[in-house]
């Protein structure tokens, strides 16, 4: 048996394929590359795996009779995470999970069971903020807009909170470091790609993007933040631990334009 | 909109709220229907934090600072010499929807002074409230506060719009309200309670029977002391905890140290602290009464009306308790692991958890994650070296204090920032 390189689109159905072919073809799996992260493979044993969404619910129903709903979370949680050589480590989970009778989700004692757990677990502390952080601005075509910038990808797994909370609203939330957006339009969500203007920023108010009140509420915001806090009670420490450095960009009443 | 004045009014009613600490949005399952606007999530979010390193929920606002009444302790109060403002009903309901809608807040926090009456002010703060959801289709978290003195019609209807309903007791004895409120009556306040508590029961009894009873305050009741503000000991504000916990199915009782407002006499002088570790000491003891299974006269009695400052009640309490210990880990029941110092509800569970499998030593129950330093004096456990339990109570609380001093001081921190 000569050890593989799987190369795949880096879409979660894509992964599920993977597992699907190396099943299938009794493969020994040495690493599974998404396709963006390409560089030369100079030996062969490298297999293009095509995504195809039967094989993909097959492992994914596969892994619901031998894991909890939780345990698939965590697996699709941490695949988000785009870590280095994350895929292995699933695959090497998913292996374990499927080698056992009982369920092994919560064995810690195996390696990449407690990896995958781990990074999940940051990768949903990161969706718990974002869902927090985020800052619509009223754009001048009536869209609530909003950029982020997450470590993780977590897009994809913030966006039901959205839609659930604001059905009676347009939104569209951008991730511009992965270049993809979510855009409801009050009656279902898509991905759209679009090519931002520079000056966009992450809050303040460009006149030429955003409604005439966006700025006043921006400020109103700031203002109110400013007066909720107890002076006599101020920890700064406490607040940076709350509020990383990193996710002050997200938010206005952190920003310095009012 | 005149931006202006309404930030104006803004800062002068957040200013005027920001003492009420509860800013708590959780607790409720209300949902977005017909496609309108918002949820409430039932953990709670918080959108930001504010310098203090408390969590920035809901829109926390008064109505008005107007006030006919003059509590000592309150910056409302009619004699302070303050900017007195009021936002008119359309005012807050634009602000809640702009900024809810923005993805800065969970909802409302709307409380007032009281204007002309109870009644009147009661009145108007369910306006906005009914505002919300019947015009605007707002299903986001509403917390109105029952003003002292409305009528009990006033406050079923406040339950119908509002997600929780709280009365801030603020004095927790008869003696002290009445030496800083003199106007104000103690039944004021229990009344709106009591009909309160009264209504949720009724309407959970009914949605049993009939499945679209519309809700009411399904976020329940909760209430607010101020701590240091009139020398009460710990014992009288715990009592008075214990008792409405009791007696009014409270979901949370709040403690905020007294943040001197006031050169009165009869109040600490300006220049005073806020009593920020002792606040922190009462959560604590109140965590240990509603899930540790302590009754409160254990942790606070005639003989000990003052929690210990240095170390946590539940030290404290096993110090106090020797006779108690040491317990046997792979064997004692859980509500005896509960109550051993440096052990949470979380640990006590993995323990339970693990001690079927194999008999636990130091070493797993250092893994699991127990405060060694602090537990190690009450347990035994699958290890042979024992601590040196000859010790007195005096010596061991000593030896603990230095060992943790550090870590004591991180975990205060972190505590803290729970509330
Ligand atoms: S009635 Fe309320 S607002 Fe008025 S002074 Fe007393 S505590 Fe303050």
């Amino acid at each position: 048996m000569t050890e593989k390189i799987l190369k795949y689109d880096g879409s979660f159905k894509g992964f599920l394929t993977c597992i699907f072919t190396a099943y299938e073809q009794k493969l020994k799996i040495i690493q599974i590359l998404p396709q963006a992260e390409d560089q030369e493979q100079l030996f062969t044993g490298t297999h293009n795996i095509i995504t195809e969404e039967q094989k993909a619910q097959r492992v994914l129903k596969a892994l619901k009779s031998k894991a909890s709903v939780n345990g698939i979370k965590k697996i699709k949680y941490a695949f988000l995470s785009e870590a280095q050589d994350i895929e292995i480590k699933l695959y090497e989970m998913i292996r374990y999970i499927f080698s056992e009778k009982e369920k092994v989700e919560l064995d810690y004692s195996h390696s990449a069971v407690l990896y995958i757990s781990k990074i999940a677990k940051q990768v949903a502390r990161e969706k718990h903020r974002m869902e927090a952080f985020v800052r619509f601005r009223l754009t001048k075509d009536k869209i609530y807009f909003a950029i982020i910038e997450p470590d993780f990808n977590v897009l994809p797994i913030i966006n039901p909170h959205f839609k659930k909370r604001y059905a009676d609203q347009k939104w569209l939330i951008y991730d511009i470091k992965r270049k993809l957006g979510v855009y409801y339009d009050l009656s279902k969500m898509e991905y759209v790609s679009i090519a931002l203007p520079e000056d966009i920023g992450f809050s303040g108010a460009n006149s030429e993007y955003f409604e005439v009140g966006e700025i006043y509420y921006q400020k109103l915001w700031k203002e109110y933040f400013d007066c909720t806090n107890i002076k006599n009670r101020v920890n700064m420490r406490l607040h940076v631990q709350q509020v990383p450095k990193r996710y002050w960009k997200y938010l206005s009443e952190k920003s310095p334009f009012a | 909109m005149d931006f202006d004045r309404i930030k104006e009014k803004l800062s002068i009613l957040a200013d005027a709220a920001k003492y009420d600490v509860s800013c708590s949005s959780s607790g409720s399952k209300r949902k977005n229907t017909n496609k309108g606007l918002g949820n409430a999530s039932e953990m709670g979010i918080c959108h930001s934090y504010t310098q203090d390193g408390r969590c920035v929920s809901l829109l926390k606002i008064l109505l008005t600072n107007h006030c006919i009444f003059d509590c000592a302790y309150c910056v409302t109060r009619r004699s302070n010499d303050i900017k007195r403002a009021a936002f008119k009903i359309q005012e807050v309901v634009d602000l809640t929807i702009n900024f809810y809608r923005r993805n800065y807040i969970e909802g409302l926090f709307l409380s007032s002074g009281i204007f002309k009456s109870p009644d009147h002010t009661m009145e108007r703060l369910i306006s906005v409230a009914k505002k919300l959801r019947e015009e605007e289709n707002f299903n986001g978290y509403i917390h109105l506060k029952s003003i002292p003195g409305a009528s009990d019609e006033l406050m079923r209807e406040a339950g119908l719009y509002a997600d929780r309903l709280s009365v801030n007791i603020e004095i927790p004895t008869k003696s002290g309200l009445k030496l800083l409120a003199p106007e104000k009556d103690h039944t004021d306040f229990m009344k709106p309670m009591e009909k309160v508590k009264n209504e949720i029961i009724q309407y959970k009894k009914e949605s049993k029977l009939i499945k679209h009873t519309p809700t009411y305050a399904p976020a329940g009741q909760s209430t607010q002391m101020i701590v240091g503000a009139t020398g009460e000991s710990d014992r009288d504000i715990m009592y008075s905890s214990a008792f409405f916990y009791k007696n009014y199915n409270m979901k949370r009782v709040y403690y905020s140290g007294y943040v001197p407002i006031s050169n009165d006499p009869r109040l600490p002088a300006l220049n005073s602290q806020v009593p920020m570790l002792r606040e922190n000491r009462l959560y604590q003891t109140d965590w240990l009464m509603r899930f540790y299974g302590f009754d409160i006269r254990e942790l606070l009695n005639k003989d000990f009306p003052f929690l210990d400052m240095d170390i946590d009640p539940k030290l404290s309490w096993a110090l106090r308790n020797r006779q108690h210990f040491p317990l046997d880990i792979n064997k004692a029941e859980k509500r005896h692991l509960l109550r051993v110092p440096g052990i949470g509800l979380k640990s006590v569970n993995k323990i339970i958890h693990a001690r079927k499998f194999k008999k636990l030593n130091w070493e797993h129950l250092k893994k699991i994650g127990i405060a060694y330093n602090r537990a190690k004096y009450f347990i035994t456990c699958d290890s042979r070296e024992k601590e040196l339990r000859e010790l007195s109570s005096e010596n061991l609380k000593s030896i603990i204090i230095q060992n943790s001093q550090s870590k004591f001081r991180k975990k205060l921190n972190n505590q803290l920032s729970l509330f």
